[in-house]
């Protein structure tokens, strides 16, 4: 890298993860790689033998996958729908922030994506989705809507990544193959960056339906059946509402860890953790909203099947869970975020992996519950996960932290050019726009 | 034609006879102990406990319950593959050969009459060569439920067919409904005047499993009246 030390950068600091690595960097790769390798194992065992691996019986016939295939999705929709709102509204603290969030969405979206085809029984059959379809069934709809968010979320990945691959073909940055193929012959001219606003803000526009419909389909699934605690009309919006919660405490938790390691400081200051968990105390306010009127019209129905699902939850088997999901989703992060005093870097981790752990259990309380009370009297079990359940989880999780780790090898994880042209022209864009919204002086006054 | 079945509860023993003829007669998997405690049994028939009254007053009854074969089944309407659907008769069938195992229609019965092979079919030393050559044996990871013995309903039309007449009430029934010792299960067709089941159907003491959703089964039950 003798080439890429000659010229020192000013935002060096970013690019210092991709030009030294470190040792470090090594040991946890491969730390992953043999979990993951590990899960890969379990998985194939799982196609061998058959289902029956899993935790899951009659009448609770889905278990872990789903939860964690609604959990992951979840996730993503911090990412390219934060974004897209942050750049669309013009908040100038978007800078740093918005290629990270970014990021997240179109790992997770893959991890989550696979997760229905695990579930399989036959996933040899998959094809049969394209020559045998139902487009009647939400679960092709789900296949649709999440196939568009991967392509719109990865396109809107790349565009803005573009200039900055550019920056790291100049450096002379190894592999330069790899940079010179993407930098797609960037040169930074003024036509360019034309296309590229026009590009990024098609995509913006384009990505937020995307994204509002994917969750809504997922709850569908649930929804378009007439069972128990899952026949909800509001699901669509409860869906959207917990995934972008459990996706900005995503964020917020990996812009902590960036900012650790790789000594980001300058560039993640307290005003976006601020501002951002501001926003998490907001959507916490809103789950509970929606948690609430979900229960509560449920409670006052009380049609018999409801009710058996909501003391399961409430009282029975599930109860400890649903209380922990309580304190977790709206208990802690709305104490903790609600003061200023403990809406630290410190504090706000703790709500962030709060919400994380609450919205997977909120996740596992709307799957399991309705199926574990079937309206005939039939002998039930509680549903205990596998090994293999447990693994194929810790392997997704492995794969999200591999995934982000080898994008941060090669690629900055704070968009340079974005930092570059806030600092020459945020200031000056702002303070027109300000003077645009103030009242024109009054002409008999500017007379005088 | 609408295939459907009457369960006269007055007439049931609650002996099970219907759900072992079952198994036998579709290839049932039968899983091993601890698979089935737990709640991987797989059976098409199943004998429902039902509590009625309370100590001292309590009444537990066994009642048979098949695939209820929806008029508006929520199961059909979910799958993403069409591997079960309803036919031109009202049975609805499923498409082995088709699933793709997602469980969405297991997870969408409100009956919950579906069954999963979980694992490879196993049959005890001895049964595997003892299986009914009409029906095939089901791959892993499908689903399976009550198909009303649709087999058996080709074999009559064949044989109808042959003797160059119209299937007659009787030439196409269930192994649940042949093998009961009283008579409680009576099958047939449900549009056709002359069966039995038509006339039972309309009773005043026929009434239908979970009515209320509207999934309008075709199994219906007739109340014990004491």
């Amino acid at each position: 890298m003798e080439h890429a030390s000659a010229r020192p950068h000013p935002d060096a600091a970013l690019l210092n993860p991709i030009e030294n690595p470190g040792k470090m960097y090594y040991y946890i790769v491969v730390g992953l790689l043999v979990i993951i390798l590990y899960t890969g194992f379990v998985y194939v065992r799982q196609l061998w033998y058959g289902l029956g691996v899993t935790g899951m019986a009659q009448p609770v016939t889905w278990g872990f996958y789903i939860i964690n295939f609604v959990f992951f999705i979840g996730i993503s929709h911090a990412g390219t729908l934060i974004s897209a709102i942050l750049r669309l509204s013009k908040a100038e603290w978007r800078r740093p922030i918005t290629r990270m969030a970014e990021v997240i969405t179109a790992i997770v979206l893959a991890i989550g994506g696979l997760h229905p085809i695990i579930d399989l029984g036959r996933p040899d059959r998959i094809s049969h989705l394209f020559f045998n379809g139902r487009l009647q069934s939400p679960l092709l709809w789900d296949v649709a809507s999440i196939t568009a968010y991967f392509t719109a979320s990865t396109i809107y990945l790349y565009i803005p990544l573009i200039p900055d691959i550019a920056i790291l073909r100049d450096r002379g940055v190894k592999p330069r193959w790899l940079y010179e193929f993407l930098a797609w012959g960037w040169q930074g001219t003024e036509r360019q960056h034309k296309v590229l606003d026009r590009a990024m803000n098609i995509l913006m526009v384009m990505v937020i339906p995307i994204a509002v419909s994917v969750h809504t389909i997922i709850s569908y699934i649930f929804a378009m059946t007439v069972q128990p605690g899952w026949h909800s009309t509001i699901f669509g919006p409860y869906f959207v509402v917990g995934a972008i919660f459990s996706g900005i405490a995503a964020i917020l938790v990996l812009m902590i860890v960036f900012r650790k390691v790789f000594h980001l400081e300058g560039y993640l200051k307290h005003i976006h953790f601020n501002y951002l968990s501001i926003l998490l105390l907001i959507m916490s306010l809103i789950w509970f909203y929606f948690t609430f009127s979900e229960y509560l019209t449920g409670f006052y129905g009380h049609e018999p099947n409801e009710m058996r699902v909501f003391w399961y939850k409430f009282a029975g088997d599930f109860a400890p869970y649903f209380w922990a999901m309580i304190v977790c989703n709206f208990a802690l992060p709305v104490a903790l975020l609600c003061n200023s005093k403990t809406r630290t870097i410190p504090g706000i981790l703790i709500a962030s992996i709060s919400v994380i752990i609450g919205m997977w259990m909120e996740r596992l309380i709307i799957v399991v519950p309705s199926l574990a009370n079937p309206r005939l009297p039939y002998p039930t079990g509680i549903y205990i996960p596998s090994h293999t359940e447990w693994m194929l989880f810790l392997g997704g999780i492995s794969v999200f932290i591999l995934g982000y780790m080898i994008f941060a090898r090669f690629f900055p994880v704070i968009s340079i050019w974005e930092i570059e042209e806030g600092r020459h022209e945020s200031a000056k864009i702002v303070t027109e726009r300000i003077t645009s919204y103030m009242p024109d002086p009054e002409p008999s006054t500017a007379g005088e | 034609m609408k295939w459907g079945m009457v369960i006269d509860l007055q007439k049931c023993t609650g002996c099970g006879e219907c759900a072992a003829a079952c198994k036998l007669e579709n290839n049932v998997a039968i899983v091993d102990s601890g698979e089935s405690e737990m709640g991987r049994t797989m059976l098409w028939m199943d004998m429902l406990t039902i509590y009625e009254g309370e100590y001292p007053r309590l009444r537990v009854r066994q009642i048979p319950r098949p695939c209820m074969h929806c008029d508006h089944p929520p199961c059909t309407k979910v799958c993403p593959v069409r591997a079960t659907y309803l036919n031109d008769e009202g049975i609805v069938a499923q498409i082995y050969p088709q699933c793709i195992g997602c469980r969405y229609c297991m997870a969408a019965c409100p009956y919950t009459v579906k069954s999963f092979n979980w694992y490879k079919p196993e049959f005890p030393p001895g049964m595997a060569r003892a299986t009914n050559p009409d029906v095939s044996v089901r791959p892993v990871g499908v689903v399976e439920k009550c198909t009303f013995c649709i087999h058996r309903l080709q074999v009559a039309k064949e044989q109808a067919k042959f003797e160059a007449r119209d299937l007659r009430e009787g030439d196409f029934q269930p192994a649940c409904a042949d093998s009961c010792p009283t008579g409680a299960i009576v099958f047939g067709d449900l549009e056709n005047r002359d069966h039995q089941v038509n006339r039972l159907a309309h009773s005043p003491r026929a009434e239908k499993l979970l009515e209320d959703l509207g999934t309008e089964p075709k199994v219906i039950y007739l109340k014990e009246v004491d």
